[in-house]
């Protein structure tokens, strides 16, 4: 008898990547938005980061075990997942915020479904919608940078300090965007006011701020400059691709420089698109949420489609809806849309004839 | 110089360096062959000869069924020594000619037709055909067939396939660089039958002395020229080519490439044609790259069809560890074979030994829905929904995905994270929606 060699299906040749791979290349990504994190608001943000890890993966490892499934926590996606439910939270929060957060988003927004591939929606960010709807106070309040270097009202959006002191109290926000919002909603200030504090949003100093991350808010969300770094090096390794975050924030822009201003259509300086782009989350959302491979589009039109979704829902969001942010919840509707809209999209096959 | 390419494909390492820079050698003659009946796309072959029978070399033993089919021959001169079923290098076992050798090498009668070129036409069909010659890049249609469309589909172009995208793969590479002449004359006596005014030669780019080597050679010839092509897989393809080359596109859902008025062929074919029609010899040898990290010398070897690819190997001074894994052809789209045993055919472009570290696979785990499949993908399917179409046996879906148009070149599976065996699934689903076909 010869021997008989191992058969299988073509090819015989494969790169050198795993799931693993991916998930702990989109963790190394994201560090350095984290270390950003730590050097504005101090090591609590750290301390909370490792309870949000911690909680998913146990989370995942007790499921996992119920079900008595394989238990693959070593994929580096429950680390993912715990990552971006701290980066949600602010670092006045209490150790247990992120860690409901995180058993919710791996228990209801993964594992209920089928686990990592089957589930619907960006579990960090069903994670996220349920803090926001469970303490909402603790979510959107304590904003307030603890650094010194970051200051909102003193050093953020400049010139502010002379203005009349009924405007701080008007506008109770203490993140860029609440101070937007407010300044569209608000009857109690003259007009004039609101476009002085509004040109002081959109000028170059705060939106260097903004970028750099010397500005209040949550923990991960706070430095474009981090985020993009990391996404770079993501997209660099072909792990997230270009279409959605620029379709995403492309939309955002042009909305937003049609409709942001408060004197009607184009009334907004061309700065102010870049203001809303550098704000809030949506730099995040954008590069690490929506390129979310599970709950985005495969097909390549679909995921312009997807991006310039979410694009619209934020601006519509943030400009006429209830909430200052927009972006999560832009994400989590679009990721209802997605076996539609990759039904709808799928590419035409090389050479296709029609029928 | 601007290469041109394809949209999508991969860069897979190429793994050349081990047989690119080996001369072609003869392996000795071998003391048995087995010629399968089925070489080739279209009806098998019918054995005329029976066991005990003495046959000479390039001795007819098998003529064609009917137009789509091609006659085969015996590869070296002795006996008939059993009609049987043998191992084939698909992977199944196939109807073969068993000739052990009587070590002579007693041939048929050759000619030398010197003025082989003022043929006519048909004449030169007639001489292909009956040589046996089908295509040797390895889908094997036959020749022939190729070069006689109807007449409502004209023929500008003939392209020369010169790319040979698989890797490991060097044995076209060789034949580049050690037969040019034969090359360009075989590509001329194409142009002639078809009547096609331009002739292309299609190079990868990591061939550069082939492709230099060619432009001097066909500098006085003005209608034939040397396109170098980007190094990406699959660039050999038969429908990436021809749109590298010409920016034509071949309708999918069946369509051929003389719809776009263009025939490609590869260059060891035009070798064979070359020698068919001039000194009427029929196809009973090519050249087959024997490689791997494990192979103790590599070598593009010429050998007679139906060379035992254990004989081949032994050539090769076996192997330095244990055997994984046997593939016949390239590794990408080549057939793991579980026998050594086995005989090369005339698409047999290369023989490839893995160790067991090699040959392994990783599991499947659950789709990530990454797209990397659906970003690379030749064919612009989607690769990953066509798979899981079928994995829920929902076969209508994978058709309407466009599983049929699929070429399993197998770049999907090459970057899924998952290791989802997509080319398994994606065959699965042509061979059940084949049967309803059939069915129907």
């Amino acid at each position: 008898m010869p021997d008989i060699y191992a058969v299988s299906a073509s090819p015989h040749l494969k790169q050198r990547i795993s799931v693993p791979s991916v998930m702990w290349q989109v963790s190394l990504a994201l560090t350095p938005a984290l270390l950003v994190g730590i050097f504005f608001f101090g090591i609590q943000s750290l301390y909370l980061t490792i309870y949000a890890v911690a909680a998913a993966v146990i989370t995942e490892a007790v499921i996992q075990k119920l079900r008595k499934i394989p238990i693959t926590i070593t994929d580096g996606s429950a680390v993912v997942t715990g990552i971006l439910i701290a980066f949600n939270i602010n670092t006045s929060s209490p150790w247990w915020l992120p860690v409901i957060g995180s058993v919710f988003a791996i228990a209801i927004g993964k594992q209920v479904f089928g686990g990592l591939g089957y589930n619907i929606f960006n579990p960090a960010l069903l994670g996220r919608a349920f803090m926001v709807a469970s303490w909402p106070t603790l979510m959107t309040s304590g904003w307030k940078a603890t650094s010194p270097l970051s200051n909102f009202f003193e050093s953020s959006i400049n010139g502010l300090k002379n203005l009349p002191s009924n405007v701080p109290e008007v506008i109770t926000s203490a993140t860029p965007l609440g101070v937007a919002k407010a300044l569209r909603d608000t009857t109690q200030i003259s007009r004039d006011m609101a476009e002085t504090v509004m040109n002081s949003l959109s000028n170059s100093d705060t939106i260097q701020n903004l970028f750099w991350g010397n500005v209040g808010g949550v923990i991960g969300e706070v430095s474009a400059a981090a985020l993009l770094i990391g996404a770079a090096y993501l997209a660099y390794k072909h792990i997230i691709e270009w279409r959605i975050p620029i379709s995403y924030i492309g939309t955002v822009f042009v909305l937003t420089y049609i409709f942001g201003g408060i004197n009607g259509l184009f009334s907004a300086s061309i700065l102010l698109p870049v203001f809303h782009i550098f704000s809030g989350g949506l730099i995040l959302g954008a590069f690490f949420m929506a390129t979310d491979m599970v709950t985005s589009p495969v097909t390549k039109r679909g995921r312009i489609v997807f991006g310039m979704g979410c694009g619209i829902l934020t601006v519509v969001n943030r400009l006429v809806g209830g909430y200052q942010e927009g972006v999560s919840y832009s994400i989590l509707l679009m990721n209802i849309t997605v076996p539609l809209i990759d039904r709808f999209t799928l590419p035409r096959i090389f050479g296709e004839v029609k029928a | 110089m601007g290469l041109k390419t394809f949209p999508g494909g991969i860069h897979p390492h190429d793994f050349k360096h081990f047989s690119k820079n080996k001369a072609i050698e003869e392996i000795p003659l071998p003391k048995k062959v087995v010629i399968p009946i089925s070489q080739h796309i279209g009806a098998p072959s019918k054995p005329i000869v029976k066991v005990g029978d003495e046959v000479l070399t390039g001795q007819c033993i098998a003529e064609p069924c009917g137009f789509v089919s091609i006659p085969m021959h015996a590869s070296i001169s002795g006996k008939i020594t059993k009609i049987d079923k043998f191992h084939h290098p698909t992977g199944i076992l196939a109807t073969g000619i068993e000739i052990t050798g009587d070590e002579q090498d007693r041939w048929i009668e050759l000619e030398n037709d010197e003025n082989y070129f003022d043929l006519s036409i048909d004449e030169m069909k007639k001489r292909i055909a009956d040589a046996g010659i089908c295509g040797m890049g390895g889908a094997g249609f036959p020749t022939h067939v190729k070069l006689s469309p109807p007449a409502d589909k004209p023929i500008d172009t003939i392209i020369l396939n010169g790319v040979e995208c698989e890797p490991y793969l060097t044995a076209d590479y060789r034949i580049m660089l050690e037969r040019a002449g034969d090359i360009i004359a075989g590509l001329k006596i194409f142009m002639k039958i078809v009547n096609a005014k331009t002739g292309i030669i299609g190079i990868e780019a990591n061939k550069p002395d082939a492709i230099k080597m060619f432009r001097k050679l066909v500098k006085k010839d003005k209608n034939i020229k040397v396109t170098g092509l980007k190094l990406k897989y699959p660039q050999g393809a038969e429908k990436q080519l021809i749109y590298a080359a010409t920016k034509r596109k071949v309708p999918n859902k069946g369509g051929l490439p003389m719809e776009v008025g263009v025939v490609v062929q590869n260059v060891g074919t035009a070798i064979a044609v070359y020698e068919a029609v001039r000194y009427k010899k029929p196809l009973i040898d090519r050249i087959i790259t024997v490689s791997g990290k494990i192979v103790k010398e590599p070598k593009n070897i010429k050998a007679r069809i139906g060379t035992l690819y254990s004989d081949l190997l032994d050539f090769c001074g076996g192997t330095t560890e244990e055997i994984g894994k046997v593939i016949s052809g390239g590794p990408m789209m080549g057939f793991a074979i579980p026998f050594l045993d086995t005989p090369m055919t005339k698409g047999s472009s290369g023989l490839l030994l893995f160790n067991k570290k090699e040959a392994h696979k990783d599991d499947e785990s659950t789709c990530l829905r990454c797209a990397r499949c659906v970003d690379i993908c030749p064919m612009n399917l989607v690769p990953s929904l066509i798979a899981n179409s079928v994995r829920y046996d929902d076969f209508d879906l994978a058709e309407k995905y466009g599983v049929m148009d699929c070429m399993k070149c197998g770049s999907c599976a090459y970057v899924c994270p998952s290791h989802i065996k997509l080319i398994q699934w994606i065959d699965i689903g042509k061979i059940k929606i084949n049967e309803k076909r059939s069915i129907k």
